[in-house]
């Protein structure tokens, strides 16, 4: 298989994990789905650094994130699928 | 190698046949190192300690910052930690200096029920060079007997092995953390004994981490723990919403964004299969026999690792995404981490490189595999980074202010 720019653990995910240093904005990422192995693409739409999240799909204000199938936070702001998902637009639920 | 079920679950004879050269200690423990160490009863016998660890080479002193005026739980997480340290079968004999006589005798009894050579020596009415001459006298004669101890080959079952994450990124989650759960996943039902802990960072994952008890009369034990870690730690000392401590700022630089997402990375750490038996107190040995055990710590490494080899553990597997250089005075600490990043930036902290996992040229059950080899070798005898590189972070916990 060839080496993949984006991992997800779970089918469920809204959001997936660059794993190659110095991906560019408009890469045609070869994206993983750990749990099954399944495969698909999407295209980055920002330069996003090694170990930080792009989302699968548009998310709205206030939409549940979706990591390891997973709730992880609450979106603060709209991203668009295929952006950076961090700090500035989501946050915790829990303290 | 045997059959091998779906996430590497271990049916493997390959790993109940496994063996290390360890030292068998009289109480039965065994000790994967032979340490002779000068432990102060409290901060103010850090420097005598340090002068004897200087005289009598081989020996090594472990200073810390406490010991002083602490009451209650404090007090008793203390004594626990200080003994346990003394009693962890990596450590061969124990010179213990104290300003006074009372409270280092409690430390001295307790070692002593391990049955291995252990004296105390308080500075009070002696002064630390006094102090210092009789208990190098002892040390030399500690150093001099341990050195002629020999390892013999035990079961992989004699085994303790600890784990604790630490500059987490959602490499660890990806990677490293799921490398350790493979590795429990396969030598737990071979008769190790192991421990995770980490109360607040398992916050976003406590239902699933209640989940994995092996019954529920553990898993409410498990729940009440957390629950009381939440109330008395966490909500009742804040002054924000912990976005700069928990995830901390090199867990955001290496892109984890909430305390949720770092919880389910860090629980990855227990794998598939292996259900904890029991929840510990901080330091506090386990005793419902071989298995896997959780242990209420907090998730500062340092803390953590201190507690857990006061608990007895003998081994540390410590999966790392950022960079967290932590060991540990007695207890070998085995850095694990899949981030191409830091293997390439800081690559000499790092024992083991899983990184493929995340190239996919690696699977978790192969990088599991890897990290049992890496746990045998270091049993025997290798250094491991932070050994070589020489940490030794000793750092007791403390519960709150001292009288």
């Amino acid at each position: 298989m060839a080496i993949p720019q984006l991992l997800v653990h779970d089918r469920k995910d809204t959001v997936g994990v660059v794993v190659i240093e110095g991906l560019k904005k408009g890469t045609d990422m070869l994206c993983v789905v750990t749990h099954d192995n399944s495969s698909f693409k999407l295209k980055s739409k920002m330069d996003v650094p090694i170990g930080h999240k792009v989302a699968l799909t548009d998310i709205k204000k206030g939409d549940t994130i979706w990591k390891y199938g997973q709730d992880i936070g609450v979106a603060k702001a709209k991203i668009g699928k295929g952006e950076h998902v961090h700090v500035h637009n989501v946050k915790t639920k829990r303290w | 190698m045997a059959k091998q079920k779906k996430n590497g679950k271990a049916v493997s004879k390959k790993n109940t046949d496994l063996k290390f050269f360890g030292w068998r200690r009289d109480n039965g423990r065994v000790g994967v190192r032979n340490h002779v160490i000068i432990l102060p009863l409290d901060d103010l016998s850090n420097a005598a300690c340090e002068a004897v660890a200087n005289n009598i080479k081989g020996t090594m002193a472990l200073p810390h910052a406490y010991g002083r005026l602490q009451f209650g739980e404090d007090l008793d997480l203390h004594f626990r930690t200080l003994i346990g340290t003394g009693a962890n079968p990596n450590v061969a004999a124990v010179v213990v200096i104290g300003i006074e006589d009372s409270w280092t005798k409690r430390v001295v009894d307790g070692i002593a029920k391990t049955g291995k050579p252990v004296t105390g020596f308080g500075i009070e009415g002696h002064g630390d060079i006094a102090t210092i001459a009789k208990a190098a006298h002892v040390a030399k004669q500690y150093v001099q007997m341990a050195s002629e101890l020999r390892r013999e080959e035990c079961g992989i079952a004699d085994l303790w092995v600890s784990t604790k994450c630490g500059e987490s990124d959602t490499t660890t989650g990806l990677a490293s953390c799921p490398t350790v759960g493979n590795m429990y996943d396969k030598l737990i039902p071979c008769g190790i004994t192991g421990v995770f802990g980490e109360t607040s960072e398992i916050t976003g994952a406590e239902h699933l981490a209640k989940a994995r008890a092996i019954n529920k009369k553990v898993g409410d034990k498990w729940m009440k723990t957390w629950q009381a870690y939440e109330d008395e730690v966490i909500q009742a000392h804040k002054t924000n919403d912990l976005s700069d401590s928990q995830p901390t700022k090199g867990n955001i630089a290496g892109g984890l964004t909430t305390i949720e997402e770092k919880a389910l990375g860090n629980l990855e750490k227990i794998g598939r299969e292996c259900r904890y038996i029991d929840v510990l107190k901080p330091a506090e040995a386990p005793r419902k026999g071989k298995g896997l055990y959780y242990m209420d710590t907090s998730s500062a490494a340092a803390e953590c690792v201190t507690l857990m080899a006061a608990a007895g553990y003998a081994v540390h597997t410590f999966p790392t995404g950022q960079g967290n250089v932590i060991g540990n005075p007695i207890v070998p600490v085995i850095k694990i981490s899949g981030n191409p990043k830091t293997i390439r930036t800081m690559g000499e902290h790092i024992d083991l490189d899983v990184s493929g996992i995340l190239r996919r040229d690696m699977t978790i059950p192969q990088a599991g595999d890897a990290l049992i080899e890496m746990v045998v070798r270091t049993a025997n005898g290798r250094l491991t980074a932070a050994e070589a590189l020489g940490h030794r972070e000793y750092v007791m916990t403390k519960l709150y202010r001292s009288a």
